[in-house]
Order: C-alpha cells, then sequence, then structure tokens
C-alpha cells in the first residue's frame, strides 16, 4: 500500500498516512485530486479506480471516505478489507466510533494504525492483539 | 463563575491543548486562516520554553495543522528534541509527528539516527515499537545502511511484538539500502518458522514483496511456501503466498502442477472474496501451460465464478480478471462480447477504460468490423474529449494490432480512418495521418483505394481546417497530401486534386502541412505533365504549368521558412519547365525522373540493429580531440595517418564504462558544437529499393465486387454488409467443396468434416493484401534487448541470494557496540543451501592455516585481522559445487583477496592431479601446467575466480595438493611469491540441494534398492531446528518433513545417487539413519556428519 487518506463528505480531511516518502507539495496534489475524484463518483460506483499507475480502492463509512493506493498487482478485495478491519478496531477503541472521534483523538487514530499497519503491510491480522498493544502503550502513557 | 471564566481563559492563553485547537477552528469557520496563523504563533512561542510537555503538546497541534495543509518543516529540530524525550507519552508524540512530516529532503533526519539506535534497544518494547513504526514512515539510504544492524539483532528479540516490526521494516530498509539483503536473508528466512504467527506472516509477507519482483531468486524457497500454505489458516497469510506462487509458477511449471490441486480446493472451499479472487488470479495462467489444457473443468468453474464479481461496486475486478483470461482462453471470453460491450457505456471510466482493453484482446478477424462498429457508435456518442480520445486511440490500436492481422478489407479501415477525420477537437490528428501513411505505404493493393479517399479529403480540406479549434485532426491532410502526391499515379482527377491544394485557403494551414503540400503538388504536377505529354495535349500541359505558376507565389510569400524555401524553389524550376515548354521541347520524363523510385517502410530498430562492422570501434577516437592551437586545415591528414594505425590495431576491451562515457560525452558536445555534422543520419530507405523480393510479391488485382469510388463521404458501414456477403459466398462455396470432398471420401473423415465451424482461417481477406514487412538491414543483430527502465527501485534488489556471504558483505556495526549480539550462532544461519561455504586461509610465510568448515564468521573476521599484523599479502576462501549439467564435474570458486598495499598480478594456480581428480585445463596443456587467474589484484581488493575440476567417483572425499604463485609488485621492485594450499573435497560438497516432495520420498524409500547406514551423536545440546539447519547447510540436504524432533531429508548427488536421511533427536543425543544408492558414499558422508554434529 501507498498511502491511505480518510476525508469527510466534504473533503477535509481527517488522516493521512503515507508509506512512501514524497515531499509536502506532492501529498497535496495528490490528494486534493484524490478527495475530488472520489467525492465526485456516486454511491452504486465501483469500489475500485484506476488512477495515474495506482489503483485507488475506497469505501465510504458515514460520512468519512477510506481510501488507498495501491499498486497494481495488488488484491484489491484485501485492501477493501484492511480498510474495513481499521474501521472495526477504531469503533473497538471508541466504542462506535464517529468522525468526531478521529478528529479530537487524531493522534490515537494514528497509533491505533500503526499497530495494525507498517509500511504500508499489514502487521498484525488479530483485532485482539493489536488492542491489547495500544491499552499496554496507553497504559505506559499514564 | 466568573473567576472561572478568568482561570479558563487564562488556561487557554498558556496551554491550549489539541482539543482545544480544534475546537477553535471548528469556532472559526469564516476566519479559519488567521485563527491558525494565531495559532502558529502560540506554538512557536511554547517550542521556546524548556518544559518537554509543553513542546510535545506543541508539536502535537503541528501534526494536526500539517494534515490541514500547513507547511510545519520549520518545526523539525523541535520535533527530534521531542522524539528524544524519555516519557514514553512525548516520545510517541515525537515520532508520530516526524513521520507525518519527515522525508528524504528533510536535512535534520541525519541527526536522529543515534537517538533512533538508542530507542531500539531500549528496555521498554513500546519504546522501540514506537521507533520503528516512525522509522518505516522516514527512513533514508543512510539511515538503513546505519541501523541496517541493529533492526537485524532485534529481528530475534525475545519479544515477538519488536519482531514482527523488525522484520517488516526490513523491507523497507532493503528498498533503501540493497546490499543489506543477503546478509539479513538467512534470517529473515529463518522467521518463516518463528512460532508467533504474527512474526510469521510478517516475513511472509516481506519475502512475497521482495519475491514478486524477482521471483527468480526465490524458487528455492517454493517448497517451503507449499508446506506453509497447506498448513496456514489465515487468509492475510494465503492470500500474500499464493500471490508469491503467482510469481514463481512462470519459471516453474512442475510448480503450477503442484498447486492446482490445493488451489481448487480453496476456491471450492472458502467463503473469504478476496482469497478466493487470489486464488483464480494464480490458477489462470498456470491452465495456460500445455500439460494442464485438459484441465478444464476447473477452468469452466472458474469462469463461472466471475459472475460473482460482476456487481457493480466489484464490476472492475471482473473485467480485471477477464482480460487474464483472456490471455489464456480467448474463446470463452469472447462469448461475454455483449456484456463486456455494455461496459463501454458504464459512467465510471476506469470500468470503460478496462473494457476497451478487454476489446483489444478480444478481436478477430470474423468480429473486427462489428466490434470497430459498436465502437464507432460510442465515439459518437461520447461525452468529454478525454475518453473520446481514448477511444479513438483504441479504435486504432485494435484495428494494427501485430501488424493488421485481424483487417480483412483495408479499404474498410481507410473509410473508417476518413471517418474518423470527423471527429471534432481530438488531438489524436497525427495518429490519425501516421495510420494512413503506413497502411497506403504497406499495402500496395489499397493504395488506389486510398489515393482516391484522400483526393476527396484533400477536395473536402475546408471541412477540416476551417475550425481553428480542430485544427488537431488538419494533421490528417498531411497524409493526404503526401499520399496524393507519391501514388499520383492512381489519381484519376489528378488536375482537380492539384487544384485543391493550389487553393489560398491552404496558405492558413500549419507550416509543417503546407511544406508537404508545396512538395507533393510538383510531383502531381510531373505526373500530369507526363500523362498530357503522353497524350500530345501540348496545350493542357502549358495550362497546367501556367496554374503553378500563378498560385505558387502564394507560399513563396509564406511566413514558414520550410515553405518558403521550397515554393521558391519549385517556382524556379517550373519556370525553367515553362521556357522548355515553350521551345517546344519534351520535359515530362525529366522532371518525373525527379521523384522516381518507391518508398519501402523501414523497421523502426533497423537503425539500431546494423551490425558493427568487424574491426570497426564506434567509441574510439577517430583523431584525437584538437589542441587549442591547432589548426583546421590540419585536420585531414591526422585522420587518414590514424586510420591507417587502426587497421592494425584490436579493440580494446580495457577500456571501462566510465571512460567511455566520458568521451561520449565529450563527442556529443563537440558535435552538438560542428556546424557540419549531420546530426541523426536521414534513414536508409532509399539504400534498400532494389532489395529483391518486394518488388517480385504478386499483386492480386482487387475484388470487383466492392465498388471503387464511393461517392461523397465513405460510409464504413457498407463493407460490414459487403463483408458479410462476401463471407457467406465464401462459406457456400467452401461447404460446397467440402461435400463433393465427403462424396470422394465417404466416412473416412466424416467426423472431422461434421464439425466444421467457421474459425478464423476460414475467412479469406477480400483483397489479397500483402502487408510488406519491414525492411531490416541484411545480417541485423536478432538480439532484442528490451530496454529496462534503470530507475525501477526493486532492480537493486535483484540479487543472488543462493550465493554465500563474502566478507565484504556485512553490515556495517557501529565499533563501539558490536559484536556481542552478532556471535550468537543463529547468525550463520544457512543460507539458501545451495552451496556451502569452508573458509580456508593462505597466508605468506608458508604457514597455512587449514580452517574448519563450521568456523563462525565472526571468528574469521579477527583472523583476518590478524593477520593482518602478520603482513599477509593475500587472503583466499572457496567453496566447492557440484556441477548441474556435468556428472563428473564441480566448480571450486575461489575469491582473492588482496590484503597487503602492493600490486599482485600474474596469479597462476596448479593443483597435482590425482587418480581420481584432475583440474580441467585448457587443451593442449600437460598436467602440470598451472591455470591463470584471469585477473590482477590492485591492493584492497578481492575478486573471484572459477577452476573446474572433473571427478571420477564421487564415493569418497578428496583432498588435493596444490600451490599459487604469484608475482607482489611494489615501490622496492618486485619479487614472486608461492603459496601452498590443499583443496579439501569432502563428499558432502558432491551433493545438490534437492527439495523432494514427501510422496516421491516414500516410494523412493519404499523401492528398497537402496543401502542403509546409520550414526549416533552424544552430547548435542544444540535446538533440533538449529540441527537441521546445520545439516541443511553444511551437507546440502533439504527437509522433506518434520515432526515433533523427528525429520526426514534428502539430498541428490551430482551422479545421481539418492541420499535419505531419518534425523532423530533423543534427550542429548542425535541419532541418523540414512540410506543411498551407494553405501561407500553413505558412510562417508555419514561420518562427515558426524564430525560436525560432534561440534554441536
Amino acid at each position: 500500500m501507498q498511502f491511505m487518506l480518510l476525508f469527510s463528505r466534504q473533503g477535509k480531511l481527517r488522516l493521512q498516512k503515507w508509506y512512501v516518502p514524497l515531499s509536502d507539495k506532492e501529498k497535496k496534489k495528490i490528494t486534493r485530486e484524490l478527495v475530488q475524484t472520489v467525492l465526485a463518483r456516486k454511491p452504486k460506483m465501483c469500489s475500485f479506480l484506476e488512477w495515474r499507475d495506482l489503483k485507488i480502492v475506497y469505501k465510504r463509512y458515514a460520512s468519512l471516505y477510506f481510501c488507498c493506493a495501491i499498486e497494481d498487482q495488488d488484491n484489491e478485495l484485501i485492501t477493501l478489507e484492511i480498510i474495513h478491519r481499521y474501521v472495526e478496531l477504531l469503533d473497538k477503541y471508541f466504542g462506535s466510533v464517529c468522525e468526531l472521534d478521529i478528529i479530537f483523538n487524531f493522534e490515537k487514530a494514528y497509533f491505533i494504525l500503526d499497530e495494525f499497519l507498517l509500511g504500508g503491510e499489514v502487521q498484525e491480522t488479530s483485532k485482539k492483539n493489536v488492542l491489547k498493544a495500544i491499552e499496554q502503550a496507553d497504559l505506559l502513557q499514564e | 463563575m466568573a473567576l472561572k471564566m478568568v482561570k479558563g481563559s487564562i488556561d487557554r492563553m498558556f496551554d491550549k491543548n489539541l482539543q482545544d485547537l480544534v475546537r477553535g477552528i471548528r469556532n472559526h469557520k469564516e476566519d479559519e486562516a488567521k485563527y491558525i496563523s494565531q495559532c502558529i504563533d502560540e506554538i512557536k512561542q511554547e517550542l521556546k520554553q524548556d518544559n518537554i510537555a509543553v513542546k510535545a503538546n506543541a508539536v502535537c497541534k503541528l501534526t494536526y495543522l500539517q494534515m490541514l495543509g500547513y507547511d510545519i518543516s520549520w518545526a523539525a529540530f523541535n520535533i527530534i528534541e521531542v522524539m528524544s524525550a524519555s516519557k514514553f507519552t512525548f516520545k510517541r508524540i515525537g515520532y508520530l509527528a516526524a513521520s507525518q512530516c519527515f522525508h528524504e529532503g528533510t536535512d535534520v533526519i541525519m541527526l536522529t539516527t543515534n537517538q533512533i539506535r538508542k530507542d531500539l534497544s531500549s528496555p521498554n518494547q513500546y519504546d522501540t515499537g514506537v521507533a520503528l513504526t516512525g522509522l518505516s514512515c522516514f527512513v533514508t539510504p543512510d539511515l538503513a545502511r546505519d541501523l541496517a544492524n541493529d533492526i537485524m539483532t532485534l529481528m530475534s528479540h525475545t519479544k515477538p511484538y519488536i519482531r514482527k516490526k523488525a522484520v517488516l521494516i526490513m523491507y523497507k530498509v532493503f528498498l533503501k539500502y540493497p546490499e543489506s539483503l543477503r546478509p539479513a536473508f538467512p534470517r529473515l528466512k529463518e522467521k518463516l518458522e518463528d512460532p508467533d504467527p504474527g512474526v510469521q506472516s510478517a516475513a511472509v509477507n516481506v519475502i512475497c514483496e521482495l519475491a514478486r519482483r524477482n521471483p527468480k531468486n526465490y524458487l528455492s524457497l517454493a517448497p517451503l511456501f507449499f508446506k506453509l500454505m497447506t498448513s496456514s489458516t489465515n487468509n492475510w497469510v494465503l492470500i500474500k503466498i499464493i500471490k508469491l506462487f503467482g510469481a514463481l509458477t512462470p519459471l516453474e511449471p512442475r510448480l503450477g502442477k503442484k498447486l492446482i490441486e490445493p488451489l481448487t480446493n480453496l476456491i471450492h472451499s472458502t467463503s473469504a472474496m478476496s482469497l478466493l479472487y487470489e486464488c483464480v488470479n494464480t490458477v489462470i495462467p498456470i491452465l495456460k501451460s500445455p500439460v494442464l489444457a485438459r484441465n478444464n473443468t476447473v477452468f469452466l468453474y472458474v469462469e463461472k465464478l466471475y459472475f460473482v464479481f460482476f456487481p457493480p461496486t466489484v464490476k472492475y475486478l471482473g473485467l480485471l480478471a477477464m482480460s487474464k483470461i483472456l490471455k489464456t482462453h480467448p474463446k470463452s471470453v469472447q462469448s461475454h462480447k455483449d456484456l463486456i460491450l455494455q461496459c463501454l457505456d458504464d459512467k465510471d471510466e476506469s470500468i470503460r477504460l478496462r473494457a476497451l482493453d478487454l476489446l483489444y484482446g478480444m478481436v478477430s478477424k470474423k468480429n473486427l468490423m462489428e466490434i470497430v462498429k459498436k465502437l464507432m457508435i460510442h465515439v459518437d456518442k461520447a461525452e468529454g474529449t478525454t475518453y473520446r480520445d481514448e477511444l479513438l486511440t483504441k479504435i486504432i490500436d485494435i484495428c494494427s494490432q501485430s501488424n493488421y492481422q485481424y483487417i480483412t478489407n483495408f479499404e474498410w479501415y481507410i473509410s473508417i480512418l476518413v471517418e474518423l477525420t470527423r471527429l471534432e477537437g481530438t488531438r489524436h490528428g497525427h495518429l490519425i495521418a501516421a495510420q494512413m501513411l503506413d497502411v497506403a505505404i504497406r499495402v500496395k493493393a489499397i493504395r488506389k483505394f486510398a489515393v482516391s479517399q484522400m483526393a476527396m479529403l484533400l477536395d473536402n480540406a475546408h471541412l477540416i481546417a476551417s475550425n481553428t479549434q480542430r485544427n488537431g485532426i488538419c494533421e490528417v491532410l498531411y497524409a493526404a497530401a503526401w499520399i496524393c502526391g507519391e501514388f499520383s499515379d492512381h489519381l484519376e482527377e489528378s488536375n482537380q486534386t492539384l487544384e485543391a491544394m493550389l487553393r489560398p485557403k491552404v496558405t492558413t494551414l500549419p507550416g509543417h502541412i503546407q511544406a508537404v503540400y508545396v512538395q507533393n503538388m510538383v510531383k502531381l504536377y510531373a505526373s500530369i505533365l507526363q500523362q498530357k505529354e503522353q497524350a500530345g495535349e501540348k496545350e493542357a500541359a502549358q495550362e497546367i504549368t501556367q496554374l503553378m505558376i500563378d498560385r505558387l507565389p502564394q507560399f513563396v510569400q509564406s511566413a514558414d521558412l520550410e515553405v518558403q524555401e521550397r515554393a521558391s524553389c519549385i517556382l524556379q524550376l517550373i519556370k525553367y519547365i515553362q521556357k522548355l515548354q515553350i521551345k517546344e521541347v519534351p520535359v515530362a520524363e525529366e522532371v518525373i525522373a525527379l521523384f522516381a523510385g518507391e518508398l519501402n517502410p523501414v523497421a523502426p530498430k533497423a537503425q539500431k540493429k546494423v551490425p558493427v562492422p568487424e574491426g570497426l570501434d564506434l567509441d574510439a577516437w577517430i583523431n584525437e580531440p584538437p589542441s587549442d592551437s591547432e589548426s583546421e586545415d590540419e585536420k585531414p591528414r591526422t585522420i587518414f595517418h590514424d586510420e591507417e594505425q587502426r587497421h592494425s590495431r584490436h579493440r580494446q576491451p580495457e577500456i571501462d564504462e566510465e571512460e567511455l562515457a566520458r568521451r561520449r560525452e565529450v563527442r556529443k558536445q563537440e558535435q552538438a558544437n560542428n556546424p557540419f555534422y549531420i546530426k541523426s543520419s536521414p534513414s536508409p530507405q532509399k539504400q534498400y529499393q532494389d532489395t529483391p523480393g518486394v518488388e517480385h510479391i504478386p499483386v492480386v488485382q482487387i475484388d470487383l465486387s466492392v465498388p471503387l469510388k464511393v461517392p461523397g463521404m465513405p460510409m464504413s458501414d457498407q463493407y460490414v454488409k459487403l463483408e458479410e456477403e462476401r463471407r457467406h459466398k465464401q462459406k457456400l462455396e467452401k461447404d460446397k467443396k467440402k461435400k463433393k470432398q465427403k462424396k470422394e471420401k465417404k466416412g473416412k473423415h466424416r467426423r472431422h468434416n461434421s464439425l466444421h465451424t467457421e474459425s478464423d482461417e476460414d475467412i479469406a481477406p477480400a483483397q489479397h493484401v500483402d502487408i510488406i514487412t519491414e525492411e531490416m538491414p541484411e545480417n541485423a543483430l536478432p538480439s532484442d534487448e528490451d530496454d529496462k527502465d534503470p530507475n525501477d527501485p526493486y532492480k537493486a534488489l535483484d540479487i543472488d541470494l543462493d550465493k554465500p556471504l563474502a566478507d565484504s558483505e556485512k553490515l556495517p556495526v557501529q565499533r563501539h557496540r558490536n559484536a556481542e549480539n552478532l556471535k550468537s550462532p543463529d547468525t550463520e544461519a544457512p543460507l539458501v543451501g545451495k552451496k556451502s561455504k569452508k573458509p580456508k586461509k593462505k597466508e605468506k610465510k608458508h604457514k597455512e592455516k587449514e580452517r574448519e568448515k563450521e568456523k563462525k564468521k565472526e571468528r574469521e573476521k579477527k583472523v583476518t585481522e590478524e593477520g593482518k599484523k602478520v603482513v599477509c599479502v593475500l587472503s583466499a576462501t572457496y567453496d566447492i559445487q557440484g556441477n548441474l549439467q556435468n556428472d563428473s564435474q564441480v566448480t571450486v570458486s575461489v575469491i582473492f583477496e588482496n590484503k597487503s598495499t602492493s600490486f599482485l598480478k600474474s596469479m597462476e594456480l596448479n593443483v597435482l592431479d590425482s587418480l581420481n581428480a584432475k583440474m580441467l585445463r585448457p587443451e593442449g596443456s600437460s598436467v602440470h601446467d598451472g591455470i591463470p587467474v584471469p585477473f590482477q589484484l590492485p591492493p584492497g581488493i578481492s575478486n573471484e575466480a572459477q577452476f573446474v575440476f572433473t571427478l571420477q567417483s564421487i564415493v569418497m572425499a578428496q583432498k588435493l595438493k596444490g600451490t599459487l604463485s604469484f608475482i607482489v609488485k611494489n615501490d622496492n621492485g618486485s619479487t614472486h611469491e608461492k603459496l601452498d594450499f590443499k583443496l579439501h573435497f569432502s563428499c558432502a560438497s558432491y551433493l545438490i540441494t534437492t527439495p523432494c516432495y514427501s510422496d516421491a520420498f516414500a516410494k523412493l524409500l519404499e523401492s528398497g534398492d537402496l543401502h542403509m547406514s546409520s550414526i549416533k551423536v552424544d552430547g548435542i545440546s544444540i535446538s533440533f531446528q538449529h540441527l537441521l539447519a546445520k545439516i541443511c547447510f553444511y551437507h546440502h540436504f533439504s527437509v522433506v518433513e518434520r515432526v515433533d524432533s523427528c525429520a526426514s531429508m534428502y539430498s541428490r548427488s551430482i551422479q545421481g545417487h539418492h541420499v535419505c536421511l531419518l534425523v532423530k533427536k533423543g534427550e542429548n543425543s542425535v541419532s541418523v539413519d540414512g540410506k543411498c544408492n551407494d553405501s561407500t558414499l553413505l558412510s562417508n558422508l555419514l561420518d562427515e556428519m558426524k564430525e560436525t554434529l560432534s561440534k554441536c
């Protein structure tokens, strides 16, 4: 996976994670372009689209769009599952997560993502283990 | 109450936390930018304070602002400060900020190296974890090089939490620092069998990613992954493994055969769509191999599955998978043509483009016209120029693919092209033009028709060129003008066309098109002139000349230099012709001679493929670069002088790449500055016009059932109908013939005939089209090296992992913290197992240190250092490997390293042959001659040389004595030195690691023609896993099956002996039972093994 973006229906970026080193300018350009493209799509359209030489996999949960960029050979369906798994994790952690949770605790959202994915690859496939790691790290923080 | 408010505002003023910031931004919707700039000012204040908590808070807020698109790179140093906080709370925030905003261009990043190293070795696993996570986002080549060793150590950390992170991050490290791959790979491979499933899946992930880019280096891991695949139940891991197999199967067809069954089972049993999708994607390419072509049941099943993928949200995948099936089973996809054509109407552009791709692969002679007709309808309907342009290019691609293979009627194609010119606002005018030119040049039979169509285009040029916005399309006029000019003898209404080309409107066209007009109107003029003269119509000939003289001046006044120049040149020519005409001299023959000869198409690579004549060195100087004082007129002499010398001289292979590149650069510059240098030579087409063959291709007359001239603008549709009729007629005729045959050969071939359907081959083209193949120079080089992208980041990882590690390949280790971790025995875990390494040293002073195989790398390094003190000059390590091609040869690779400060040269290796083992010497040399080492060694350099030995019998170990002589050259002169050494060929070195599946293994054991023997070794303390690894590594075995503390292993000798082992581990002992075709070999092998094991 090359990067993951979360943005609202209004086009506001809520979370971004880049697994490829890019300059800020490039990141901004990509984000703007993708948010526009994805928001312009109708609800019944396919969750996959080709964009530059990458494939974009996105899914909408309530008012948030989760959007990942993968390479040509990657499995689109597993990417959808990754998105879903991440939503589940957020849900478990915050207790029925909503957009505001992510806005106000954006660093937590990042920490959860970092326990789940590393360098764009799935790091831990067990939900339980991810949450356990986060809980323990949080304990340490207090 | 009031107090509380005041207190709150004071709090907020001094310490606004993230929540407050977010809330503030939400409350200042109107003046967000202003509010944020205010906040940034506050943050700058906070960063100046000493309190780390305040700083961390500020950095946290900055991270949020960064997401909103504000630049926070100015705070990079503060982020590092927070990263180095001792409290985890702050450290976590620091690393998060760093991972969000650091990139390779961040200059402070190198300051982090030590901090990260410290965090990596922190006793708190979460400190380490957070450092690894952060590093994965901003690792640079420098960081990768400096930290590779630390991360590699973490791969064997006690906590699985750290292990899995370390394993995953290694992939990023490999990408940034490819040299680390080989040293780290053995441990990575080990992690495939880690007890923790998380670590295991991380290792699978990394190896899969690596293998996908360079599959051939990972073939040897296939049996291991196969085992993992059959045992794993984790879908995430399974998908990765199956993807890996997808990359390996093209290289190893046997693997595909093996995979079909488990994959089919998975397809049937799994409920996870993603896994299903992956399995199907991997199965499809396997099915194409001829062995499995019969396995159609799987395939039919697969095809059905695709309807699972046709709901709108995943339709894209369905199409994608279809395109994969298409490559192997085109017929089955063709039946879904309508479904795919429907997708062209989809709102989603990705889907439309995929569908177009599919159509591209689906066309055949039979359905081309139909598909293109449908596409033409879409072209008319399509909204948005991008998609329409895409359609246009696809139509052209579809028709022109594989040398116009599917076009049966070129008249139809030309009319399609002409229809396409009516497209508004397309950018691809030049593409259509190129096609017109290509077809007209290469398909001789079509020229007449093409010319008539092009004449019509020229006549209607005002339609095409009228709108300035449509100027993309006026490129076709370029083609039209050229075709009409070049093939003007086919033109029926030449006068009319000439007039069309001379219209004043033409001057509004782009310059390069006008230039072509001017040039081609002369060709046209020449042919008219000839006609008229032959017909004896002198007046008409003079009229046409007058017309030219009247109209050409409008081009002479053109602002475009090219047009101007050509026009004035031609005007003068025609004025001269007029003079001759007045004198009643026949001129047509001479004018036509100006354009004699025919153009042949030249292959695009022709120039590149012209072989370099022998003795010609393109990179050598023709004459030495001129010194400043040298005057120009002296040069020619030097050229001749130099050339004479060159004849006797051979190519110099010694010139290294760098030097060549430099010279090339210099030469290029010189050429650029030299006004007399002709840049990029013109295509050599004229040269080849007499090539035999082209002229003799019989050109068959055009089928007259097709009207030659279509009134008005052509309509491609009518061709579709005509074509259908024609095919029908053909079919009827054929059927008739068949029936006749049937009567003649009653019964014999009944089955064959009754099965007859209209297949592609049955359709004869309408015109006999000779597509003139493109010219290639004689004796062109056959090599077709595809130009690989040199910038591919994964190319650097194309590293042979089977080769043993060389000393120079060790990861850089920080001096003061060095060693201890590395000394653990796992460090030297088996490489992939094919070759073993038996380091041995030779030192000056004839002190030979015979070294044992099991020496750890660390130790070897120490000795090397000691050796330096004893003025060691040369060190050599060797390894022996069996030759797969030849059953009685082994190759000994020796790495020589010059450890002195002198230059070593004239190295020569000689061995005293024994009865059984002989060194392979070049023919004609006696057994006492040594073999020269093909290189010299400057100080500090190492290089590898290979020597081949032939062996009669391989059942026993061998020792060969030998000497290495060399000359040491330094400032004090040169001395002749000699080294004695022994080469030890152990029985294990005749074995080749060969994977064996358990069923084959069982059969082998049952066969009963194997001898048996066994050994037992006591006092073994190492783990069983480790023990097996040792046997694999040093004795070239592979594990067939392992159950608890018992394992079966297999290997094969270069002469085809099977060796099977059963290894059992007791409390403190190990017993090895062996079976082999040869009892001597077996007992020798077991003895060697005993020696290895007793050292454990």
